[in-house]
């Protein structure tokens, strides 16, 4: 598995190990370049696959804090939620340029985060979970109560997005939905990919390994989890964004427990910790759904509880955790 | 007679009726080598929780290089160079020790916080991590998840961990614990050739390892100093060895 022969007496060897463990991999690279073959193969499921690609931004970033820092939450949508209503209402209000949407959304979610942190990083356990619960809880019914502005239960209406770049103009077809959803997610995910692969991202997986260390390391380990929380609430806003652009509507069901809760078992599902299971994640559960939903338009959950229990069990590691195992690479 | 680096004056700490700490003060000056022995229960690890700032004294203060560091917290405390190892292993079990001492390198370095920057740019960190593994004989597992690590490499690796916040002092609670005893002989061996300008107080409940690598010992009992000296003189105090033969050990 880990090979250990290289950094064997020569400092060298231990650059090449560390090089070796953010290398990209033959399998990255042909994700991505599958992410392309909806345009081609499915062109009639575009909408869906957009719905995906929405979804696995919003997953990476509750890995970021659940999967690598190891802060539970059962309240993301939150996040996701404030970044779907400043987009919608900037465009609301006169302004439906897509790229200062997602831009804006990011700064009203990534400093509604670093407030909240404050709080987050003085609680743990059970506190903690019912914490990021209870603030989801307040954001919902807040959006609910203030009527005026977001539309209540009938929703935020009237969103225009402009052409992006100018350019591409929101397709009946879903073409320029899912390429632009794509590319967001790609750029997250590499903005995501670099902060793990970094000394801060290995301070994270300290917090998470072994917390009681980190102070006699001399880390202000509260100060990375601020950071990290901070710009996890950010993405999921940019993922909010992404959704009010597309469909051109925000409901007050981006803010819901059903999707802070949703996420957390995508995540569990793909994997934690690998910001592709966060990914794979999202596919299954998406196409599960809209799989079971048209056999079985109700009790399509009852299918989701099953495959969530069957991954817990023999799969501790997530589905991508469960592949990862049976392709065991060897490396000279 | 070197500096001294680090005191504590009068330290006080009770968990409900129960004196863990009772006006506790010893002066460490630099480059010492001294040994905290005591039977179980009189207050060793209580006295390095306090010192390190995981407890708090309900009185006393502690200073270290002449600055009163009673109120500040554990991190504020290691990044002024007072650093401690665990008597239970205190580790990362799914990071590697590389990875693990190359974290401990960039906290002290404040490289930390930089998530914009790949961990492979912080060269001159993994290089110094590197040399502070191979200096502990831990070069060849470097890459190896800790908790594969066999147990007495996982102690070396919690004073290598130590090492990389380069302290001034440094309090080790029972780096030998759970080690057979011809490593732990080693395992001193190792603590032995750590630099001279390191402060070190350690406890350690073999009297031969004691006797062999403390130039003083200080004997707590019942959570207060009963005799500072050096090693000829605390074996020679019968109050000593009543209290280890009270315990039924070998003084």
């Amino acid at each position: 598995m880990v090979d250990t022969t290289l950094a064997r007496h020569h400092p060298d060897g231990a650059h090449t190990w560390l090089k070796r463990q953010s290398r990209w991999s033959v399998f990255e690279i042909a994700f991505w370049l599958a992410t392309l073959l909806p345009f081609f193969l499915f062109p009639t499921y575009l909408t869906l696959a957009s719905q995906i690609a929405i979804a696995a931004l919003f997953a990476i970033s509750v890995d970021l804090i659940l999967g690598y820092a190891g802060i539970v939450t059962l309240g993301h949508a939150m996040f996701f939620g404030l970044g779907a209503y400043s987009a919608g209402l900037i465009s609301v209000h006169g302004w439906g340029e897509p790229l200062t949407g997602l831009a804006f959304a990011a700064a009203f979610a990534g400093l509604v985060g670093f407030i909240v942190s404050f709080l987050i990083v003085r609680v743990q356990h059970l506190a903690l979970i019912m914490i990021t619960l209870g603030l989801g809880l307040l954001t919902y019914e807040l959006a609910n109560a203030l009527t005026w502005l977001t539309g209540g239960t009938d929703g935020l209406r009237g969103i225009r997005t402009w052409p992006i770049f100018n350019q591409f103009r929101f397709d009946l077809w879903g073409y320029t939905a899912y390429s632009y959803a794509l590319a967001v997610l790609f750029l997250g995910f590499l903005a995501s990919r670099r902060i793990v692969n970094s000394s801060f991202g290995l301070a994270l997986r300290g917090i998470r390994e072994n917390v009681r260390r980190m102070p006699a390391i001399g880390s202000d380990h509260r100060r990375h989890l601020q950071t990290i929380y901070t710009i996890s609430a950010a993405i999921a806003g940019i993922a909010g964004a992404l959704l009010a652009q597309t469909t051109n509507v925000v409901a007050l069901d981006a803010l819901s427990f059903n999707r802070s809760a949703d996420v957390v078992v995508m995540l569990i599902l793909g994997g934690t910790g690998r910001l592709y299971g966060a990914i794979l994640g999202s596919i299954i559960f998406l196409v599960a759904r809209d799989q079971l939903a048209g056999v079985n338009p109700q009790y399509w959950y009852f299918w989701i509880g099953l495959l969530l229990m069957f991954v817990v069990l023999f799969m501790p590691k997530g589905i991508l955790g469960g592949l990862a195992r049976l392709v065991v690479r060897r490396e000279p | 007679m070197s500096p001294i680096v680090l005191t504590t004056d009068g330290l006080c700490k009770r968990f409900g009726s129960l004196e863990v700490a009772r006006d506790v003060s010893i002066a460490l000056p630099r480059g010492a080598r001294h040994a905290l022995i005591g039977p179980n229960g009189a207050g060793k690890t209580t006295l390095i929780n306090l010192i390190t700032g995981q407890l708090r004294p309900d009185a006393g203060r502690i200073t270290l290089g002449g600055v009163d560091v009673t109120a500040m917290p554990v991190a504020a405390r290691v990044r002024r160079g007072l650093t401690r190892t665990f008597q239970i292993n205190t580790l990362f079990p799914d990071l590697t020790p590389l990875e693990a001492v190359t974290l401990a390198v960039c906290e002290r370095e404040g490289k930390a916080g930089q998530f914009w920057r790949g961990l492979t740019g912080h060269r001159a960190a993994i290089d110094e991590a590197f040399d502070i593994l191979a200096q502990l004989r831990l070069a060849d597992v470097a890459t190896r998840l800790t908790r594969h690590l066999p147990y007495g490499q996982q102690r070396l690796l919690e004073i290598a961990l130590a090492l990389a916040t380069r302290p001034s002092v440094l309090l080790l609670d029972e780096p030998a614990a759970g080690v057979p005893k011809d490593e732990s002989a080693m395992l001193f061996n190792v603590i032995a050739a750590l630099p001279q300008d390191i402060t070190i107080l350690f406890i350690e409940h073999d009297m031969s390892i004691v006797f062999t690598f403390a130039s003083r010992i200080i004997v707590l009992v019942a959570g207060a100093v009963l005799i500072e000296a050096a090693p000829d003189v605390v074996s020679g105090d019968p109050r000593v060895r009543e209290v280890y033969l009270g315990q039924a050990h070998g003084a």
